[in-house]
C-alpha cells in the first residue's frame, strides 16, 4: 500500500465503501471518522512531543500530546508515532497504557528514610537524604578501599559498595553513572542485562 | 542484534529459540509476520511452551528447557554431514581452515586446560597452531597500506599467524566434525525431548538456508541466556549461522530481543562490572600501564589479512576515555591516570553483589530502577543479603519490593538494621536523553512533562552525591581521594548536568580544535582526543544530535533509497550509523551480494567504493586486491569464529545439563553439568541449596506475560486489571494425576522457596520423554510480589530459582530448575 496518513486511509475507505457502510479495512467508516473528529478536538492545540516507549527494547516511537493549564502540564494522550520505521504508529498493550505509568497517583512523592530497626518510613528533606548518603558513601569507601592487593598490585578499588542501574536509564544517565561510580572506585557495577 | 527489527522482514526462515516475541515483543513481531505474509518465510519456534508465537509459526518444537545447545549441536552435525553449509563463506569468512594447536582435546565432557583446584579452564590454551606448517602469507602482503580513510593496517611476514589448512586433521572444520559427530538425531531426542522426525523436519528447513540465495535469522531472548550454559547456547546458534553463511546479511544474523527500553544502551555504556564503555575490558590487577592493559585485553592478529580493527585501536579508545574522565589530570607522564581506574579482584556481577552481602563484605548498595528482591535469584538469600547491608539506597519513581524489603511479609523490621533511603526519581517521560533499542538504534526523546512532586532526575542525584562526597574528601581527606577530586565535571551547572551536555561528552572531541568528532577513526592515543564511548562517536558531531533525526516511513522514497529498510536518517545506530553488523560478509569475495535481491553492501567499481549500508569494512578497499582485508574487521582472525577462546567453558559449544536436572547428561554422565559453572554457595562454604529429581520431580521454567514488564507494571491499573493475579501453568496430564483443576490453589516449591498461587492447567505444556523418562515442565510467570495495586499476592517467583551463574557471564539459571507441586 502506498504510504498514506491515517486520515487519507479513512477517506479512501469512505470512498470505496459508500454502499456497504464498511470499508475494505473492516471497520465502520462513519464511526472511524467520528472518532477522528473527536480525537482532533481532544488534542487540538496540544503540544506534540516525541518520546520512546519505556518498556521493552523494540524501541517504539511515541507521540505525546500535552497542554499547559496555568502552571501545570497536562498529558492528554500517548500514541504510536506513524513515522517510525520500527513501529509505524502501532503499540502493544503496555505501550498503549504508558500514559498510566507516566502519570500515577502511586508515585513516590518525597524522599523517605528508614532508620536501622525502625518499623516505618520517615519523610525527610532532600538535603537530609543527600547529606547522610554522601556521608555513608564516603565512610564505606574509606572502610573498604583497597589501594594495593595481596600481590602488591595497585588496584585502587572500593570493595564495599555496589551500584545497579536500571534499564530505564537513558544512554546519557547510564554513561554518567558508570563514570561517577568508577570514579568512586566501585567494581560491583551492574544493570538489567544479566537478570 | 547484529541486525535490527525491521530487517527481520527479509528472512526466508525465522528460527526463534528461548523467546516469545508475539507476546513479549509484539510490535517487533510485526516484522516476523511481514516476512511470513509478504514473502512466504517459514517460522520455527523452539520452546518448552506453546505460545502465541507458536500459534503462528509453521512449526513449534517442544524442547526441554536448558537443552538448546544440544538442539543446535544436532543441526550443526546435520549441516556438516550433508554438506549443506555455505562452502565459499565457510572457507573465506570463517576460521574453518585455521589449524588448532596440538594440545586441544575434548574427552568425556572435558576440554583440555581445566584446573581442578580453581574449577576453571585456562581459555588461553585454546588457540591456533602457528609458524611453520602453515600456508605462507598470500602474495603481496607484508606491506603497510594507508587507505584514504586514514586507517592503516599492516602485516609482517614474521608475525606468528595461524596455520591455514582446511584439510588438516586439526583444522577447525575437522575438529568440529568430530566434536558434533555425537549429536545424532537420536541423541538430540534423548536430551531435548524433540522427536527425531520433528527434529529432522526442522533440520531440512535449516539446511536449505546454506544456499547463497537463502537466509535465516536466528532470534532469541532470555530463554537462551538464563542458563548456566547460556552463553554457549547463543554461541551454538552463531556457529550454525556462520556455517550457513547468514551472519552479516540482511534477513540474517544473531538477534537478541532485549527486554528493557535501554538495556542495550546501558550495556554499551558499561554499567557492568567487566567492561568500560564501548566493550573495553575492565583493567585487571597487575596492569600498570596502558601498554600492559592493551597487551592483555586486545585481540591479536592471527591472519595476515586480518584488519583486527578493535585490537589495533584498543589503546586509542582507552586513552580517549581516560581523557574524557580525567581531562588535564590524564597525561602521558601518568599513563593517562590509568591507576585511577579500579581493578576488581574477581567477578563482581549481580549474584556476586548479594553473595558478598551475605558474607558481610558489602556495606552499601544503590539500586536505580531495579528491585533485587523480585529479580532474585533465590529471593530468600537476596533478602538475607539486603538485611546484612549497612545502608541501601533506592532510586525509583515508584515503591519496589526492595525499598519495602524490611517489612515484607514474614520479615521482622526490628531485627533488620539496614538503613534505607528511598529517593523519588523522575520517569523516562520527564527527561530527555536517548534509548538504544535491540537493533542498536539510539533514539532521542523529549522531556514531555515536568518532574512530579519532589522527584529529581537520577543523574542529578548522582551528581549531587558525587560532589558532596568530593567536598567531604576536600575537608577530611581519606582513602586515595585523587580519582574523586580529579574527575571532569565540565557542565554548565555541575550539580545539574543536562543530558544534552552528557551526550556531547559521550561523542567526544578533538582537544586541539575543541570540535566534536565525526568518527572513531579520528581517536588517538596521544591524549589529544576524548570520547565517553568510542562506539557512539558520530552520534553528536558538530552538525548536531544525530539521534534526534526523524526521517522515517513518512517518505520511504527519500529516506530508504535502497528499499532495504536501513532508514539511515532515522535516529542513529552504533557503530558509525551502520544498520547491519559484519555486512562485508553480505557480499561474496568479489564484492557482489550473495543475493542481489537483498544486498547489504556491494562494491561499486565505478566509484571505487562500497555502497548500500554503512560498510563494516574499509569503504574503499577494492576486493580484487590480493591483500584486501578479510571481512570480519573486528576480530584478530579477520573471520567469524567457529572455534573461539572468548568463553571460559569451551572453544566449541557443548551441551551440559542445568545444575538442577531430571537426568544425567547422556553425552557424558560423569560430567553432567558444566564443570565451569559458578556455584556460589559451594564456593563460599555455605550449605547446598540444590534439589534432586527424587524430591523435586518437575522441571520448571520462568517467563513473562504481555501485559506486564517485570515488576513496575504492578503499579499500572489497566495492566493489573488485564493480568490481576499470580498463577502457574501445569500440563493437563499432570494436573489430572494430581487432582488439580484450573483456579485451584496450589503450592509449588523448590529446595529454596515456595509460592502458593492459582493453577492454570493447559495443553500448552505437554509432557515429554527425556532419556526414556516421562518429564513434565511447569511454567511460572514472574510478575507478582508484595508491592503494587494488588498486594494480596506476595509470592515472589524468584524465591524458587537457584543461586548459580553461567560460567562466563554469571547469568543466573532462571529458566531451568526443579520443583514439586501439590494442591492445597
Amino acid at each position: 500500500m502506498p504510504d498514506l496518513t491515517r486520515r487519507e486511509i479513512l477517506k479512501a475507505g469512505a470512498a470505496g465503501a459508500a454502499v456497504a457502510g464498511f470499508s475494505s479495512l473492516g471497520f465502520d467508516v462513519a464511526v472511524a471518522e467520528a472518532t477522528t473528529v473527536k480525537q482532533e478536538l481532544r488534542i487540538e492545540g496540544a503540544k506534540v512531543s516525541h518520546s520512546v516507549c519505556p518498556y521493552c527494547a523494540v524501541g517504539c516511537s511515541l507521540l505525546a500530546y500535552t497542554r499547559k493549564n496555568g502552571k501545570d502540564t497536562e498529558l492528554l494522550q500517548i500514541e504510536g508515532d506513524p513515522d517510525s520505521p520500527v513501529n509505524g504508529g502501532t503499540l502493544c498493550p503496555k505501550g498503549a497504557s504508558s500514559m498510566e505509568l507516566a502519570v500515577s497517583r502511586r508515585r513516590l512523592k518525597h524522599p523517605l528514610y528508614r532508620a536501622p530497626g525502625a518499623k516505618g518510613w520517615k519523610r525527610v528533606s532532600w538535603e537530609f537524604a543527600l547529606d547522610k548518603l554522601a556521608r555513608r558513601i564516603k565512610d564505606s569507601r574509606d572502610n573498604t578501599f583497597v589501594t594495593v592487593d595481596e600481590d602488591k598490585n595497585v588496584v585502587n578499588r572500593t570493595d564495599g559498595i555496589a551500584f545497579a542501574g536500571g534499564a530505564a536509564f537513558s544512554n546519557e544517565e547510564g554513561y554518567f553513572a558508570t563514570k561517577l561510580m568508577r570514579g568512586l572506585g566501585l567494581v560491583y557495577l551492574e544493570q538489567q542485562a544479566r537478570v | 542484534m547484529t541486525n535490527h527489527w525491521r530487517d527481520i522482514r527479509h528472512a526466508d526462515l525465522i528460527m526463534i529459540n528461548g523467546g516469545n516475541p508475539a507476546e513479549a515483543h509484539p510490535v517487533g513481531f510485526r516484522w516476523f509476520m511481514k516476512a511470513k505474509v509478504d514473502r512466504g518465510a517459514k517460522m520455527i519456534h523452539v520452546d518448552p511452551r506453546f505460545t502465541r508465537t507458536s500459534a503462528v509459526a509453521d512449526k513449534h518444537v517442544r524442547i526441554r528447557t536448558g537443552t538448546d545447545a544440544a538442539f543446535f549441536g544436532g543441526l550443526i552435525k546435520y549441516v556438516l554431514d550433508n554438506k549443506l553449509y555455505h562452502d565459499e563463506y565457510v572457507r573465506e569468512y570463517t576460521n574453518a581452515a585455521f589449524v588448532v594447536a596440538k594440545d586441544y582435546s575434548f574427552k568425556d565432557g572435558m576440554f583440555n586446560a581445566f584446573d581442578e583446584e580453581t574449577g576453571a579452564y585456562d581459555a588461553t590454551k585454546w588457540t591456533y597452531e602457528t609458524g611453520s606448517g602453515g600456508q605462507p602469507s598470500p602474495k603481496g602482503l607484508g606491506k603497510t597500506t594507508k587507505k584514504a580513510t586514514g586507517l592503516t593496517w599492516s602485516a609482517g611476514p614474521d608475525a606468528p599467524f595461524a596455520s591455514i589448512d582446511i584439510d588438516h586433521p586439526r583444522s577447525v572444520l575437522n575438529l568440529m566434525r568430530k566434536h558434533y559427530a555425537r549429536y545424532t538425531p537420536e541423541m538430540v531426542e534423548r536430551i531435548t525431548g524433540i522427536p527425531r522426525d520433528d527434529f529432522l523436519e526442522v533440520a531440512k528447513l535449516v539446511g536449505e538456508m546454506g544456499r547463497p540465495d537463502k537466509v535465516m535469522t536466528q532470534v532469541y531472548a532470555v530463554g537462551l541466556t538464563h542458563h548456566t550454559t547460556g552463553s554457549q547456547m547463543i554461541r551454538a546458534g552463531a556457529v550454525l549461522q556462520l556455517l550457513l553463511g547468514n551472519i552479516g546479511r540482511p534477513g540474517g544474523g544473531m538477534n537478541a530481543e532485549r527486554g528493557h527500553a535501554n538495556i542495550q544502551g546501558n550495556t554499551d555504556n558499561a554499567i557492568s562490572w567487566e567492561i568500560l564503555p564501548g566493550y573495553l575490558k575492565v583493567p585487571a590487577p597487575g596492569q600498570r600501564t596502558i601498554a600492559d592493559y592493551v597487551e592483555e585485553s586486545a585481540s591479536k592478529k592471527a591472519h595476515p589479512r586480518a584488519l583486527n580493527f578493535f585490537g589495533e585501536n584498543y589503546g586509542k579508545f582507552m586513552v580517549s576515555t581516560l581523557k574524557a574522565w580525567y581531562g588535564d589530570k590524564a597525561t602521558k607522564e601518568n599513563e593517562f591516570a590509568f591507576n585511577y581506574l579500579p581493578k576488581p579482584a574477581g567477578n563482581a556481577s549481580w549474584i556476586s553483589i548479594f553473595d558478598q552481602a551475605i558474607e558481610g563484605k558489602m556495606e552499601g548498595l544503590m539500586l536505580s530502577g531495579m528491585t533485587a528482591s523480585s529479580i532474585g535469584p533465590d529471593t530468600n538469600q537476596v533478602q538475607r543479603g539486603l538485611a546484612n547491608l549497612k545502608w541501601l539506597c533506592i532510586m525509583d519513581s515508584l515503591p519496589t519490593t526492595t525499598s519495602e524489603f524490611w517489612h515484607a511479609p514474614g520479615a521482622d523490621p526490628s531485627k533488620i538494621d539496614t538503613e534505607v533511603f528511598a529517593l523519588p526519581c523522575t520517569h523516562w517521560i520527564e527527561k530527555d536523553g536517548s534509548f538504544t533499542n535491540s537493533g542498536r538504534w539510539s533514539q532521542w526523546k523529549d522531556a514531555v512533562l515536568p518532574p512530579e512532586h519532589e522527584s529529581r532526575h537520577d543523574h542529578w542525584i548522582l551528581a549531587e552525591l558525587f560532589l558532596r562526597v568530593r567536598e567531604l574528601y576536600r575537608r577530611e581527606g581519606g582513602a586515595f581521594p585523587d580519582p574523586v577530586m580529579d574527575m571532569t565535571f565540565d557542565y554548565g551547572d555541575p550539580a545539574k548536568p543536562t543530558l544534552d551536555e552528557i551526550a556531547r561528552e559521550v561523542n567526544g572531541k578533538d582537544l586541539k580544535t575543541g570540535k566534536r568528532l565525526e568518527s572513531f577513526l579520528d581517536l588517538l592515543d596521544d591524549g589529544s582526543t576524548t570520547t565517553g564511548n568510542w562506539i557512539y562517536v558520530g552520534s553528536y558531531p558538530e552538525s548536531g544530535n544525530m539521534m534526534q533525526r526523524r526521517n522515517g516511513v513518512q517518505d520511504p522514497k527519500r529516506n530508504d533509497p535502497t528499499g532495504m529498510g536501513f532508514y539511515s536518517e532515522w535516529a542513529w545506530s552504533w557503530p558509525a550509523n551502520r544498520r547491519v553488523l559484519y555486512n562485508r560478509a553480505s557480499a561474496d569475495p568479489q564484492g557482489r551480494p550473495w543475493d542481489p535481491k537483498r544486498p547489504g553492501i556491494e562494491w561499486d567499481p565505478a566509484q571505487k567504493l562500497w555502497v548500500g549500508d554503512v560498510p563494516d569494512y574499509l569503504p574503499d578497499a577494492d576486493p580484487s586486491d590480493a591483500d584486501a582485508p578479510l571481512p570480519f574487521i573486528m576480530t584478530g582472525e579477520g573471520t567469524g569464529r567457529l572455534f573461539s577462546n572468548g568463553l571460559v567453558d569451551g572453544p566449541f559449544p557443548e551441551h551440559y545439563e542445568p545444575i538442577e536436572s531430571p537426568i544425567e547428561n547422556p553425552l557424558h554422565p560423569e560430567v553432567s553439568a558444566s564443570p565451569a559453572a559458578y556455584l556460589y554457595d559451594k564456593a563460599a562454604g555455605r550449605p547446598n541449596r540444590f534439589g534432586n529429581v527424587d524430591e523435586f520431580p518437575y522441571v520448571a521454567t520462568s517467563y513473562r506475560l504481555t501485559e506486564h514488564e517485570h515488576y513496575v507494571t504492578q503499579h499500572v491499573e489497566r495492566l493489573v486489571k488485564l493480568q490481576p493475579e499470580a498463577f502457574i501453568e501445569i500440563p493437563e496430564e499432570l494436573a489430572r494425576e494430581k487432582g488439580i483443576e484450573t483456579g485451584d490453589m496450589v503450592r509449588v516449591w523448590s529446595k529454596r522457596g515456595k509460592m502458593e498461587v492459582r493453577a492454570l492447567t493447559t495443553k500448552r505444556l505437554g509432557p515429554q520423554v527425556i532419556d526414556g523418562r516421562k518429564t513434565y515442565q511447569i511454567g511460572i510467570p514472574i510478575h507478582w510480589g508484595y508491592v503494587g495495586i494488588k498486594t494480596g499476592q506476595h509470592w515472589l517467583a524468584n524465591a524458587l530459582t537457584p543461586f548459580v551463574g553461567d560460567a562466563t557471564v554469571r547469568t543466573p539459571e532462571f529458566k531451568s530448575f526443579l520443583v514439586n507441586v501439590e494442591k492445597i
